[in-house]
């Protein structure tokens, strides 16, 4: 299986195929409904004025998601009181919620792909093009195991978001994933969500 | 009364880390009907890698630890009071422990708790006496990701040709089955429930899935669309994770209520794969863990 090490080129990126498994190692940081939102509304739109540590946290931010990824991931952290963090659990979350946000946020911060599941819809598919990016299907549910890909955890930004809402900086080795969304345009979720509606119809029908 | 803090305190390590054995083989048994080197089966077999790490060490099958629903089954005499104090003094032990994730969010000024205590209803818990003298307390743990993708129709839809039947019924669970995709956490387990009110319909769809895998609805009529949904669902090859693959729903547990003349409500609660529920008894002598 190919291992992939972040940050990521685009030539590497323009090289992977929907159904291809491929491992991730290096740095990458989670994301995800609150931290999206943030992102959007702080940076890219600019409807809200940055506060407290917001600036401190963007330049940090620009510096760590150049050429990596973003990991749609509320984990089970251990060690808060003694902040000797540790991933005790950490799958992925439902990515669909962050469609909205997500196409800006690849474009504003030179992200090269997306952890989630359950796949995401045509404005992050376009992002992806136009990036280049892909997203990386990580299997849902699978929180100890891929836990133990976590090999440190480099620190935490904007935990008052909660734990599972924060920005954990991580570093992972041969993190396993499945490319459903590449940057050529092709989706497995709009190919299966496209079969599995036809074969609804035939159903209804009978 | 005595206090049973500890013992709920191993129901909930058990719930979040041990899958029961009746969820873990079937999903044992769906491995082997994916394509060899597909997404599909390497989803399965990762899944099947992750349940038994989670048992060893202890930690959190899915890092979702989910809405705790608990359902006590308590004998005359005990205190309700006192039972609901020991299970949320139970579930900020479990969340230091890490057994569970905080996961109690205000949703008007957007605060995590930080102990997965909110309001009178996080965690959720339903009491019941009982006669006899043993108390029983179930656990349910359902994440986030299956429960976005619940649905409740009100019969007759005419988008999907629904009348107010079990045909009817049939046909909106199978659209709740395409518009989940993969998005819950496939292969899933429906929890359906047929009538009641908005609210007691979603509550009853829950409530049957506490039930055994294997174990059908008692109503023939009932027993026999169960079996028909989970083949039919299978057929539309939505397949595990949603990569496409032939399990997609290992099994639908139906009820039925009753419901007024002018409601027709069927309500669709999705559960992963995940599927954790645990049950802890204490009888005088013995504390036995399903």
């Amino acid at each position: 299986m190919k291992n992939i090490t972040m940050p990521i080129s685009d030539d590497v990126i323009r090289s992977l195929k929907v159904g291809e498994p491929v491992t991730l190692s290096g740095v990458m940081v989670t994301g995800r409904d609150t931290v999206h939102k943030w992102m959007m509304e702080t940076f890219i739109k600019k409807t809200r004025a940055p506060q407290g540590d917001d600036m401190q946290v963007y330049e940090e931010l620009k510096k760590l998601l150049n050429g990596s990824v973003i990991y749609h991931c509320g984990p089970v952290v251990s060690g808060l009181d003694t902040k000797d963090y540790k991933f005790v659990a950490a799958g992925p979350t439902t990515s669909i919620r962050e469609e909205p946000y997500q196409a800006d946020v690849m474009k504003h911060f030179n992200l090269k792909g997306v952890i989630g599941k359950g796949g995401m819809g045509p404005k992050t598919l376009k992002g992806c093009q136009d990036a280049p990016g892909v997203y990386f299907h990580a299997i849902g549910g699978a929180a100890s195991f891929l836990a133990q890909t976590v090999t440190k955890v480099r620190g935490v930004f904007k935990l008052d978001f909660g734990v599972p809402e924060a920005m954990w900086v991580i570093e992972v080795k041969e993190f396993p994933v499945v490319v459903t969304m590449d940057a050529h345009g092709n989706s497995q979720h709009a190919v299966v969500d496209a079969s599995s509606k036809k074969v609804l119809e035939e159903l209804l029908a009978r | 009364m005595r206090d049973i803090t500890k013992e709920i305190l191993e129901l909930i390590r058990r719930t979040s880390s041990s899958l029961p054995t009746d969820v873990e083989k079937r999903l044992r048994d769906s491995v082997e009907k994916e394509e060899p080197g597909s997404a599909a089966r390497g989803a399965l077999e990762t899944i099947m890698k992750n349940i038994e790490l989670s048992r060893a060490n202890s930690t959190p099958i899915c890092q979702d630890t989910g809405t705790p629903i608990f359902y006590v089954h308590y004998p005359t005499g005990w205190s309700t009071i006192k039972l609901k104090e020991q299970i949320r003094a139970a579930m900020v032990e479990a969340t230091k422990k890490s057994y569970m994730r905080p996961n109690a969010v205000d949703a008007v000024y957007d605060k995590n708790s930080g102990n997965n205590l909110g309001g009178d209803d996080f965690p959720y818990i339903h009491f019941e006496e009982v006669e006899g003298d043993e108390l029983a307390i179930e656990l349910m743990l359902k994440g986030g990701g299956c429960e976005n993708v619940g649905r409740q129709y009100s019969l007759p839809d005419n988008s999907l040709g629904a009348g107010r039947d079990l045909a009817g019924v049939r046909k909106v669970v199978l659209d709740a089955v395409q518009k989940a995709q993969g998005q819950g956490c496939a292969p899933g387990i429906l929890g359906v429930a047929i009538g009641g009110d908005r609210g007691s319909s979603y509550v009853k769809s829950k409530e049957v899935l506490l039930s055994k895998l294997g174990e059908h609805s008692a109503d023939p009529n009932l027993a026999k669309l169960e079996e028909q949904l989970t083949k039919e669902s299978n057929e539309m090859e939505i397949g595990p994770m949603g990569f496409g693959g032939k399990t997609t729903v290992l099994e639908t547990k139906i009820v039925g209520l009753h419901r007024l003349p002018a409601s027709y409500f069927v309500s669709i609660s999705y559960m992963c794969w995940a599927y954790r529920r645990r049950k802890l008894t204490i009888k005088k002598n013995e504390t036995i863990f399903e």
